[in-house]
């Protein structure tokens, strides 16, 4: 405890220094009084006396530093006089120190908004304890051609038993309509086994969840609901619990609310906005016969036993994968290749968007990387002002390493001051900045500046402040005294090494905004000719209206169990439809045959007469449409005829074809006859395997109705009338009125059924352009950040030229008087600058090539050593240069003569 | 009159020595004290008692407290702790040793 007592007496003296100096001035004095007494009183005259007793003494003012530093302060009152002395100079020129801080803070601020951008999708991605431990489960036959096939009830069985992992939990989501509150709407549900919530380690918040080892069979009817339900369907009440809702007609027991930002860990958006968690048994049905080869398109999520590693985690699977397969060697023929795999569960949410904010983040640290660059321009052209004030203090005796400390005070001061204000910047426009980021993008967490966002900005703003700090400082230290006090006397004039490492500053700013403005340039393309490619139908003036018919799980209360009731009710609200004010067009289809709609509804298909190749099971996207579908979204037939009327339930059922899945299934052959069967598609309803073959009676061409940037998705269209989804979509044409055309549609449905919601309306167009969200949220920012990147790279032009001008002044006056012409003066200051700019356009060319195949995933229809992209990004890189130049240069011609000689 | 720069690293010795025979004492009496009990053969560089005392203050081995001296002026007087006490036994022995050695070095035949 001695060192605490000793730091305690060392801290007192840091609290009282004034009081300290004082007490040992007072001390000192006394004994040299004390002396000089003495002396007179041996005899010495006062003055000999006074002097004798400081002999004795020593240097009074050396001895009181040596006592005062002995107590191990000197490097914080050093640091605080620092401190003082940077912020005196900065108030002096307020100009620079805005201009400083303000570059600092644009760069700051911007890096720490990105990096909370990725530290809440790519780093922290799931919001749950120990997130490195949770894994997703897939199953592959890759004999079979199948990835993620899904599993079987044995299967999960022998996961729960085989000691790799703490839970195995199997979900599936689905959405029903909500009825018995104000307005009946779609919720989205999961089913999910009882250890869901235990696996993801999350309390609720009010309540409980389900008991981990709960084996009741089927799906109980307690259930547990997410903050958002709770808040929109019970208006929060606190006394929830035992109070019941309707889900597609049936009756749930809530027994839990889980807290406010609780997301299920889900592939899609509308997974992850899962309001409502049913437990499963699985010991019964919808499993009955739990067979092991037949697997259900669950999802698997599991927690790994504590310390085990994936990669050991996934050894130990094999193992068993082996062991099973010899165990039951007719469920896992060798042809099928049975594997199962283990995937980080944060992989799937991080895996699409991680190299888009990868560009991001460099984007923004480039910037940060010129605006310090930019500073340490200005700095330098400080420091060669001030080389006078620094000389003097050498001369005065100042150590070289403390003049080093003082400069680098004064930049860390400038840089964290641009942090601060940075940090404020985000923390204002945080709203607004948060409206920009496109709801598609993956996260669980919200955006947060926490500890961590805070510790990139601290620590980015230390490292600007050290690299913009570090040259001017390090020129400072090598002063030449005698020559700098000599010169200094007239005008002030910079060592032509400053002058050096300005240029080359200025070559690296042109050359990282020149790999800046490719990216962008190239991301521009992308964009550009990915909203110029043909859409192959035409989404103006159409809107699309989303319901479901509920699929309660008791039978008698389904009033759309039969297809003949569902294909009543399609004519029937198509017929409504119709009548709707403006409306010129009615249509209906499935909820995937929506135009960029996210749901994809793959099925397997079986052509007749052709043997399923082990290799390839075909898949084909599925949907169902009324007759008017294809007029409505002006698709054109190719060939054969498109559906009429006549194709409804009792007529053989019949199929439409698009271009893609005629040229992959019948190449070179007439599709018009041929016949097929389709396999299960998406869990939910009405998208069993089909009996009966259907025949394909037309062929119309390849339409971006799946993605806009593959328009060869092969896809297959049934008559809505023979084959009635529950998911339904209403396409109207005409002259709508957007904002009221959804209440009006909504009043129409539930004029035929009242427990019907009616949501998802957004107009095609709108559909669009969300879909472009992600790609252009990247090019937006990707954009501005090049643009900030050339200004800045102007800026330093400017200035560096601007300084070469005004120190050769008297050398062009000198040349002028000699007879030069002023357009030469003029043509030799734009040299220089443009001699700079290519320097760093070449620098630059060489980086983005490197950049842009790092970033040739995000590109579209453009390739990533794209000419005109490179060739136009680099004129307009010249331009700005020019003009840059062009200031100083003019300045330059207009030198009098007589002047500039007489001022030097 | 000879006078001697005291050995390099007495001067802790010297002064927790002149402190446990007085008691209390101010710079100035350490100093004079030193001075008078060598007979005057000791040398000190009277200034360096001060910063030598400033880190045996720091080391917690004296304690110090203002009070008036016979003239009636304001003085800092300085007393050993029991830190002091101890830390004068370890001066004085490990001195000890140093002078036996070299005594026995420059006696040896």
């Amino acid at each position: 405890m001695n060192w605490l007592r000793e730091l305690a007496r060392r801290l007192n003296m840091l609290l009282h220094r004034r009081q300290f100096d004082a007490d040992l001035e007072e001390e000192m004095r006394l004994h040299l009084d004390l002396r000089q007494q003495q002396q007179i009183d041996r005899g010495a005259a006062p003055d000999d006396a006074r002097a004798a007793a400081r002999r004795k003494f020593g240097n009074v003012g050396s001895l009181r530093e040596i006592s005062h530093t002995a107590w191990g302060w000197e490097w914080l009152e050093q640091t605080a006089q620092d401190i003082r002395y940077a912020a005196r100079m900065l108030r002096k020129s307020p100009g620079f120190a805005f201009v400083a801080v303000a570059t600092m803070a644009l760069g700051i601020g911007a890096t720490t908004a990105i990096f909370s951008l990725v530290d809440a999708t790519l780093l922290h991605p799931l919001p749950y304890p120990h997130p490195e431990q949770l894994v997703r489960i897939e199953d592959d036959l890759p004999g079979a051609g199948a990835t993620d096939a899904g599993i079987s009830i044995p299967e999960f069985h022998d996961l729960q038993r085989s000691g790799i992992f703490q839970y195995v939990v199997l979900e599936i989501f689905g959405s029903a309509n909500l009825t018995g509150t104000s307005q009946p709407s779609r919720m989205q549900y999961a089913g999910v086994t009882p250890a869901y919530f235990a696996m993801l380690g999350v309390k609720p918040e009010l309540g409980q969840t389900f008991d981990p080892k709960d084996q009741t069979p089927g799906f109980t009817l307690d259930v547990v609901i997410s903050d958002g339900l709770w808040k929109r369907a019970f208006g929060s009440d606190p006394h929830v619990v035992g109070r019941s809702l309707r889900g597609d007609n049936d009756l749930y027991r809530v027994i839990g609310v889980m807290p406010p930002g609780f997301h299920d860990p889900g592939r899609t958006t509308d997974e992850r906005n899962t309001e409502q968690w049913a437990a499963l048994g699985f010991s019964d049905d919808p499993a009955q016969s739990p067979l092991r080869s037949a697997r259900f398109p669950l999802e698997t999520v599991a927690r790994l036993k504590p310390g085990l590693t994936i990669a050991a985690a996934q050894s130990q699977l094999d193992a068993l994968v082996a062991a099973l397969q010899e165990q039951f060697p007719d469920a896992y023929p060798a042809g099928s290749k049975w594997t199962v795999r283990l995937v980080p569960l944060k992989e799937n949410l991080v895996g699409n968007v991680r190299q888009s904010l990868i560009l991001l983040l460099g984007a923004v640290a480039l910037v940060l990387v010129i605006g310090c660059v930019n500073v340490a321009n200005l700095l330098l052209a400080r420091a060669s002002a001030r080389s006078r004030e620094m000389a003097v203090r050498q001369a005065m005796g100042a150590a070289r390493k403390r003049l080093v400390r003082q400069l680098l005070t004064e930049s860390l001061l400038l840089s964290l001051m641009g942090g601060v204000a940075g940090l404020v910047i985000v923390f204002c426009l945080k709203g607004l900045l948060l409206r920009l980021i496109p709801e598609s993008l993956p996260r669980l967490n919200n955006l947060s500046i926490n500890w961590n966002v805070m510790l990139i900005a601290l620590a980015a703003s230390i490292a600007a402040g050290i690299i913009f700090g570090l040259a001017p400082a390090m020129h400072a230290g090598r002063l030449d005294l005698a020559n700098t006090l000599h010169t200094e006397g007239r005008g002030s004039k910079g060592s032509a090494e400053q002058t050096r490492t300005r240029r080359a500053l200025v070559v690296t700013e042109f050359a990282l905004s020149l790999v800046l403005m490719v990216a962008a340039g190239l991301l521009l393309r992308s964009f550009w000719d990915l909203y110029n490619a043909p859409l192959g139908f035409n989404p103006q003036r159409v809107m699309s209206v989303q319901l479901w018919l509920p699929s309660p799980n008791d039978p008698k209360t389904d009033a759309y169990g039969r297809a003949a009731q569902e294909a009543v009710f399609a004519r029937e609200l198509l017929r409504r439809s119709r009548l709707l004010p403006r409306v010129q067009e009615a249509a209906l289809g499935a909820e995937p045959s929506i135009p960029l709609h996210h749901e994809r509804n793959r099925s397997a298909l079986t052509v007749e007469g052709r043997q399923i190749q082990d290799t390839q099971i075909p898949l084909v996207e599925r949907s169902q449409v009324t007759p008017e579908y294809f007029h409505l979204l002006a698709i054109p037939l190719l060939r054969g005829r498109l559906f009429n009327n006549a194709d409804n339930e009792t007529a053989p059922q019949v199929a439409v074809i698009n271009q893609a899945m005629a040229e992959t299934y019948w190449p070179g052959e007439d599709p018009l006859g041929k016949r097929v069967k389709l396999g299960e598609g998406r869990p939910g309803v009405g998208q069993r395997p089909t009996k009966n073959w259907i025949t394909i009676v037309g062929v119309i061409p390849d339409a971006r109705t799946e993605s806009l940037a593959n328009a060869n998705v092969p896809q297959i269209y049934l008559s809505l009338y023979q084959e009635t989804p529950k998911e339904l979509a209403i396409f109207l044409r005409g002259d709508l009125n957007a904002s009221a055309m959804p209440e009006r549609v909504r009043a129409m449905v539930q004029s035929i059924d009242p427990e019907l919601p009616v949501y998802g309306a957004q107009t095609l167009n709108g559909a669009v352009t969300a879909s472009m969200e992600q790609r252009r949220f990247s090019m937006d920012i990707v954009a501005a950040f090049a643009v900030t990147a050339l200004l800045l790279a102007a800026l330093g032009i400017y200035g560096v030229i601007s300084y070469i001008v005004s120190e050769r002044t008297r050398d062009i006056g000198i040349r002028l008087a000699l007879g030069a012409q002023r357009a030469t003066i003029m043509g030799m200051v734009l040299r220089q600058g443009l001699g700079l700019a290519a320097a760093g356009a070449a620098l630059g060319l060489a980086g983005s090539v490197i950049v842009s195949h790092l970033m040739a995933g995000l590109l579209y229809g453009v390739s990533p050593t794209d000419l005109i992209t490179f060739a136009g990004v680099t004129l307009v890189l010249a331009a700005v240069a020019l003009a840059a130049c062009y200031l100083p240069a003019r300045r330059a011609m207009r030198v009098d003569p007589i002047v500039a000689l007489r001022y030097d | 009159m000879q006078r001697d720069e005291i050995p390099p690293g007495t001067l802790y010795l010297l002064i927790l020595k002149s402190l446990a025979r007085s008691g209390e004492m101010h710079g100035y009496e350490i100093a004079d004290s030193i001075q008078r009990v060598s007979n005057d053969v000791l040398q000190v560089e009277e200034g360096s008692l001060y910063p030598a005392l400033q880190r045996m203050l720091i080391k917690g081995w004296v304690i110090a407290k203002w009070g008036t001296t016979a003239g009636n002026r304001r003085a800092r007087y300085y007393q050993l702790t029991a830190a002091g006490r101890k830390q004068l036994a370890v001066e004085m022995s490990q001195f000890e040793r140093v002078i036996g050695a070299i005594t026995r070095v420059i006696e040896a035949v």
